[in-house]
């Protein structure tokens, strides 16, 4: 899989899950998605490695759009559109 | 012999109706809170209903409630959990010298992983100076952590004026509030902190639980890596008899507080004033602003522990400074960061008060005191002359 980095993205909602336990990353990103109308954009901050592999993998299962991943300091941004 | 117990800043006999809500999870109700079936869906249920009586103690949101296993827990938490979350942006922590051990050797444990620790000095009355906090915090200070009340000299601390310096430097603030949550008002929106220990058999729950606030949006880095339990911050099967009688311990306390408090000041106001009739015995920890179920002394001329052992013999249970420092036989670093001589804080006792206590347990715990001290002084060489020559640590 290509990592596809984007920047200057404009989130509609952040969730911050930095230094919490897998697989919360995709617990919280089902609950958060749920909670987007249908073409808002979640922001993802996690610091988790497994996110950048499995987070494209569930919008591609779940048919939302993967918009891409931005790099901080000691984190990842993960861009997530709610499509369904 | 009738037990007379003075030692509830150690632990607390359990309330009978947090027992009787622990008790169908110590047996029919076995599961695992993280199962999808009925059986783990009411350990979760229960959990979770403490979680939202926790936080009601304390002003909380339930989801920044994370439980462990005891208030050293959420200390060590919290410190290290802060600190290493915000490692990028400095190395440096304060803490206070009132603290427990629980936060004083980890922050101790840091030091040696290349933090800078300040350890902020008290006044005569154990108080921290929130301008020493203010005067102590530079360009490196990610983390400060001031208890909200000692267990060993009862002095409450201005929490909420430090919590409000630190907040406008964008430093994280803990509080150890161990010995106050539950028995006097804990609001966490109140004293603005960002985290904040608690412990359950402080206020009548059971030992094995406790509890970290951790303010929304806050960062952590956990402990303890495992699975998701507690938000994916704390992992580990829940101890789910001990949380839920820790929720029904809280739930007590916020019914109760009030009645406990003026039940057990009362006594200590008692203790206080008969005891500081004595010559050269003096209360430790501040004369108002203190636990109101705390008294604290030192007695000049003889030992913590002889005291302690003669009144174990009439059946009245007490301790002399922390329980760690008392076992250990050592000069208390708070008592000495008061400016108590390493001498005289040898001669420390506490008396803790809880609901169990009566009228009658403070007469006999001032008449049996009373005696012990001048027996334990007809023997003391420094009695009739005095500390003499004797040097600090001697």
């Amino acid at each position: 899989m290509t990592l596809k980095f984007v920047e200057n993205v404009s989130p509609d909602v952040t969730t911050d899950i930095v230094y919490m336990m897998c697989p919360m990353h995709l617990l919280k990103l089902e609950e958060q998605v749920k909670n987007l109308d249908m073409g808002q954009v979640l922001e993802l901050l996690t610091d988790y490695d497994g996110a950048l592999e499995d987070v494209p993998a569930w919008c591609d299962k779940t048919g939302n759009e993967f918009l891409g991943i931005d790099e901080a300091d000691d984190y990842y941004k993960l861009y997530i559109k709610r499509m369904v | 012999m009738k037990i007379r117990y003075f030692d509830h800043a150690a632990t607390n006999p359990l309330h009978p109706e947090a027992l009787d809500a622990m008790m169908p999870y110590l047996k029919n109700e076995y599961g695992n809170p993280l199962g999808i079936y009925d059986l783990g869906q009411n350990a979760r249920d229960a959990v979770e209903q403490a979680r939202q009586e926790t936080a009601l103690l304390v002003n909380a949101k339930p989801a920044e409630i994370i439980f462990t296993a005891s208030g050293a827990e959420a200390n060590n938490f919290a410190l290290k959990g802060l600190a290493m979350a915000r490692q990028n942006d400095g190395k440096h922590l304060i803490v206070s010298r009132a603290e427990h051990h629980s936060i004083t050797n980890t922050a101790r444990s840091l030091e040696k992983l290349g933090w800078v620790v300040t350890f902020l000095p008290l006044d005569k009355y154990g108080t921290v100076d929130p301008q020493a906090v203010k005067n102590a915090i530079n360009k490196e200070t990610t983390v400060i952590s001031v208890i909200h009340a000692s267990s060993e000299i009862g002095t409450i601390e201005p929490i909420k004026e430090i919590a409000r310096i630190a907040g406008e430097r964008g430093v994280a603030f803990h509080t150890d509030a161990v010995s106050t949550t539950g028995n006097i008002p804990v609001d966490v929106k109140e004293l603005e902190v960002d985290a904040l220990s608690m412990s359950a058999h402080q206020f009548y729950g059971p030992k094995g639980a406790g509890a970290l606030y951790l303010k929304q949006g806050s960062r952590i880095l956990p402990l303890i890596y495992g699975g998701i339990q507690e938000g994916g911050r704390r992992a580990g099967t829940e101890n789910v008899p001990a949380i839920v009688g820790m929720g029904k311990a809280a739930a007590l306390a916020v019914r109760e507080m009030d009645a406990r408090a003026a039940h057990v000041k009362k006594l200590r106001d008692r203790l206080i004033d008969g005891l500081t009739k004595i010559d050269k015995v003096h209360l430790t920890g501040h004369p108002v602003n203190r636990l109101p179920g705390h008294a604290s002394f030192v007695v000049e001329y003889i030992e913590g522990e002889g005291m302690l052992l003669m009144l174990a013999a009439k059946g009245v249970y007490a301790a002399s400074g922390s329980a760690c420092t008392s076992k250990a036989l050592k000069s208390s670093p708070v008592l000495l960061s008061m400016g108590v001589s390493s001498s005289m804080s040898h001669g420390s006792i506490v008396l803790s008060l809880g609901m169990d206590n009566t009228d009658e347990d403070a007469d006999v715990v001032l008449a049996e005191l009373s005696a012990i001290i001048n027996r334990l002084r007809e023997m003391s060489p420094f009695a009739k002359s005095g500390w003499g020559e004797l040097k600090e640590g001697e």
